[in-house]
């Protein structure tokens, strides 16, 4: 029974290292070892959009990101953007994907949210409980 | 792993071999790579992921990103990748459907060559 948390400036550089720590810790908690490599994209995904997001928005706020297994093995990465994010951003059909129209930033949002969910089986993007911001929260199940 | 890029020329192919971590902190420099091979003239380009060993959307971006500078430039872009947990990703993103992607360099060139059995 135990909580990580870190707390990182908003750069891509860090995100790396979130990875990393999200990882060990998940090791440690006794995720299984075939979910490693989904846990270490989905929270790559998660964290790059937390930094996308502080950049877009000029904000140089900390993105937070806890770790928990009290339970099954819980992470929650949060930023603070002035956004109503959620999982309503659908999945881009493949014609779309290629399309001139599209551009890279859109492409790179909805390709982070399609594998976060493909990833992700207990996924949740959802506002903060106080102030403003989102979390987005995962959860993959521990050996009990 | 730190990204590498390593290229090299095969008949008509540029075939660039990437290692490493190809994420939203190293993806830019993927990019500027390829964005050079671009201007310089690279129309058939290959990308090898068999070295990558973590790739995230950012990367997935620029890959889309220089496919459709190459198809403009009425070129191609094709991957070269045969590891599951990479091919996951294709697949959960749908773009399996807008890369050729083949298990190896020499398929990939042999499926994008000139001649009788293009």
């Amino acid at each position: 029974m135990s909580t990580v948390r870190l707390s990182f400036s908003p750069a891509p550089v860090h995100v790396r290292t979130a990875r990393l720590v999200g990882v060990a810790v998940a090791r440690r908690a006794g995720v299984a070892e075939e979910l490693l490599d989904e846990v270490r994209l989905a929270i790559g995904e998660a964290c790059a959009r937390a930094v996308a997001l502080h950049r877009q928005y000029g904000l140089k706020d900390l993105v937070l990101m806890e770790m928990s297994d009290e339970g099954p093995y819980v992470v929650r990465v949060i930023d603070r953007a002035p956004i109503e994010a959620g999982l309503g951003l659908a999945a881009l059909p493949p014609d779309e994907l290629a399309d001139e129209s599209l551009t890279d930033e859109a492409l790179t949002v909805g390709v982070g949210f399609a594998l976060l969910a493909g990833f992700v089986e207990d996924l949740q993007v959802r506002p903060v409980a106080e102030g403003i911001g989102t979390e987005v929260r995962m959860v993959w199940p521990l050996p009990r | 792993m730190e990204l590498s890029l390593a290229t090299r020329t095969v008949a008509e192919h540029t075939v660039l071999e990437v290692g490493g971590e190809v994420d939203v902190y190293t993806a830019p420099r993927l990019r500027e790579r390829l964005v050079e091979l671009v201007d310089g003239g690279a129309r058939k380009v290959v990308v090898d992921l068999g070295r990558v060993d973590f790739l995230d959307s950012t990367g997935l971006g620029v890959l889309v990103g220089a496919l459709k500078r190459l198809r403009a430039a009425g070129g191609g872009l094709d991957l070269v990748c045969d590891k599951e947990p990479l091919l996951k990703i294709f697949r959960i993103t749908a773009l399996d459907q807008v890369f050729p992607i083949h298990p190896s360099v020499d398929a990939a060139i042999a499926a994008t060559s000139d001649g009788p059995e293009a």
